[in-house]
């Protein structure tokens, strides 16, 4: 069962005459197959229409998209071997952030990404993807053996935010996510960042300081969520589509303000139609930009990564 | 309403007289609701003496409260571009910020001065939750960072002061970006071995506790500061359960390991000379020689020894000026 968009709506229609059609069919008959042959083209030129000039608001509702593809997904087709690693060694494991390591296109990495879960034992069970500190200090401790080992270091941010709440707040949230972006910004491997769905605020940052910044074409990425920023300083959460367009937080005004360094095409329709597709465009970036950096020296990659961070900010948008 | 409002004061107004008594010589304890003079308020570094409780403290404020003598020099904050996003919610952020700015020469939120403290140089970095709310866009970050440069130039200690609602959203991803940017600049101090001393100021919240305000060496809060991630309204819609008695206040950060230890304001400028002094100076400042080396010493290069000794004491950077004696 697809799960359709407001926005997506005409599409949806044409694609239930299709299914009708179909049904209908069942033998050989040429009339329908040229009817539905007319309708699938019908439908694909709706897609690209509506998808080539997606609004942001539409953009952050095809981020959050239910269908669109997930870590483990993402983990399970692009890296072999994949071992889990669990657990901050402190106080707790958080399943909000996935983490391992693997094997990716021929080479040993370590991966981390935020899960959100895709139904809703999964949700439950990675909190909708939004970590406590105990995510945030398991990714610093999988950072920290990256390093040790001198592996690539692969990141995906998929995730509203850091999780608000006591138990959060009395075990340092603050600091675990402070920490983790010390710790990524020493690395002296490369790290490469993938913004895959929704990278929200501090809890996205906290994994995404790498060597490369690659992000979906239809993901977000913003220091709020729009509904946050319009019941701030619209005073109301209705303001959202509002507070979307304000804010820039598509790829394509993400890499006008110099944030982000490559954007990953979806397949027509987004990544939710296609996820196939969709991860492995997001693998070939991954390898290519992982290419660009591999070779360099651990010292360079890191004071090439605090330039890069460095230098954001000087130019805006017109 | 009358035709006193309605008709003279504008006109007296037009004529550029402005009112002698300025309206805010009494300010309102927001803890015991007590009124409290504005100068005995000022004297008393914006502490109630009532009740205790503390004030927000404007920038230049701090800075003099900490200084000797409340002497400092602030530094000219590099300029950066204003509006980057052309922002508009109900206002324009362009509108907001003129407004922010407006008279007084606060550019932005953070204000960064030298001087000395307890003879020791040092860099502070203060915030203006008055300016915005303290938040934090690339002006911030860029004064986080000049003082975290200023900092190793002079190789002095950096304390930082944060009294901020979190990231300017107003800036958008660009704010976001300045937690891995004022990281950055943490480490730069780090780096140096310069001490990085953090005071947490009411309130700190959002992306700048989750960056440079979580990374001290050593975490000062001042009594009573809110200090979290995300504000008390989030947790509360997302729990719908009721929050503990003090929750997020400095104490019970204290009493879950968050921070070093909760000072009165009164304390501060002392308890933070005491660390710099230690963190700075570790040596003794001669050395002590115990009675048999001193034999030793005395054997081979009789007249020459005693002052090797004092030599190597830490010697220009000793705070209080007073040469060693007797060592």
């Amino acid at each position: 069962m697809r799960t359709f968009l407001d926005f997506e709506k005409p599409v949806a229609e044409l694609e239930g005459k299709i299914e009708e059609l179909r049904h209908l069919s069942d033998g050989g008959d040429i009339n329908i197959a040229e009817e539905v042959g007319r309708l699938q083209t019908k439908v694909d030129r709706l897609l690209r229409q509506t998808y080539a000039k997606l609004s942001p608001w539409q953009k952050v509702q095809v981020a959050r998209h239910a269908d669109r593809p997930h870590v483990q997904q993402i983990v399970s087709t692009l890296i072999e071997d994949f071992v889990p690693l669990s657990g901050d060694r402190l106080y707790g494991e958080d399943a909000a952030v996935v983490g391992g390591i693997g094997r990716f296109r021929g080479y040993s990495v370590v991966v981390v990404g935020q899960e959100k879960g895709s139904d809703t034992e999964g949700r439950v069970r990675h909190n909708f993807g939004m970590a406590h500190p105990e995510g945030y200090r398991k990714a610093r401790r999988l950072m920290a053996l990256a390093d040790q080992f001198g592996l690539p270091l692969l990141t995906f941010v998929d995730t509203p935010g850091a999780y608000p709440g006591i138990g959060a707040e009395e075990r340092g949230q603050a600091e675990a996510i402070a920490r983790c972006i010390d710790a990524s910004l020493q690395l002296r491997v490369p790290v490469i960042c993938s913004i895959i769905g929704e990278g929200g605020s501090g809890g996205a940052i906290a994994v995404a300081t790498g060597d490369r910044i690659l992000m979906m074409e239809h993901a977000i990425y913003s220091v709020i969520s729009p509904e946050g920023c319009a019941s701030i300083l619209w005073r109301s959460a209705e303001r959202a589509t509002e507070a979307a367009d304000a804010l820039r937080l598509t790829a394509e005004d993400l890499a006008k303000l110099g944030v982000i360094d490559g954007i990953v095409p979806e397949p027509l329709g987004g990544a939710h139609r296609e996820p196939a597709a969709a991860i492995a465009g997001l693998g070939d970036a991954v390898e290519a930009a992982l290419h660009e950096v591999r070779s360099l020296d651990g010292s360079v990659l890191r004071a090439r990564r605090r330039e890069k961070f460095l230098a954001m900010g000087k130019t805006g948008l017109s | 309403m009358s035709w006193l409002t309605n008709f003279v004061r504008p006109k007296l107004r037009a004529l550029g007289i402005k009112p002698d008594v300025p309206d805010n010589l009494w300010i309102k304890c927001p803890n015991c609701e007590q009124m409290l003079f504005h100068r005995e308020l000022a004297a008393n570094l914006h502490v109630c003496h009532y009740c205790d409780h503390h004030l927000r403290l404007p920038a230049a404020d701090r800075l003099a409260m900490l200084f000797d003598e409340g002497a400092f020099q602030t530094i000219e904050l590099p300029e950066t571009i204003a509006d980057p996003l052309r922002f508009r919610d109900r206002r324009r952020y362009s509108e907001r910020l003129r407004d922010a700015r407006h008279g007084d020469d606060r550019r932005d939120a953070v204000l960064v001065g030298h001087g000395t403290m307890g003879g020791h140089p040092a860099v502070v970095a203060a915030f203006d939750f008055g300016f915005m709310g303290g938040s934090m866009g690339v002006a911030a970050g860029e004064s986080l960072l000049a003082a975290a440069n200023l900092a190793v130039l002079q190789d002095a200690p950096l304390i930082v002061v944060p009294a901020s609602g979190g990231a300017r959203m107003q800036e958008g991803i660009l704010s976001l970006m300045q937690m891995p940017r004022t990281v950055i600049g943490v480490q730069q101090v780090r780096e140096a071995g310069l001490p990085y001393i953090v005071v947490l100021a009411d309130p700190t919240t959002g992306g700048v506790t989750a960056s440079f305000a979580m990374l001290g060496d050593i975490a000062l809060a001042e009594p009573g500061a809110i200090v979290g991630f995300a504000g008390t309204r989030v947790i509360q819609e997302t729990i719908r359960e009721k929050l503990p008695a003090g929750f997020q206040r400095a104490e019970y950060l204290h009493d879950h390991g968050m921070v070093d230890m909760v000072v009165h304001r009164r304390a501060l400028r002392d308890r933070l000379i005491s660390l710099i002094g230690l963190l700075r100076h570790p040596r003794p400042k001669a050395e002590v020689v115990s009675l048999e080396r001193r034999g030793e010493g005395a054997g081979k290069t009789s007249d020459k020894a005693p002052q090797e000794k004092v030599g190597a004491a830490p010697g220009p950077a000793d705070p209080k000026g007073s040469p060693a004696k007797g060592a």
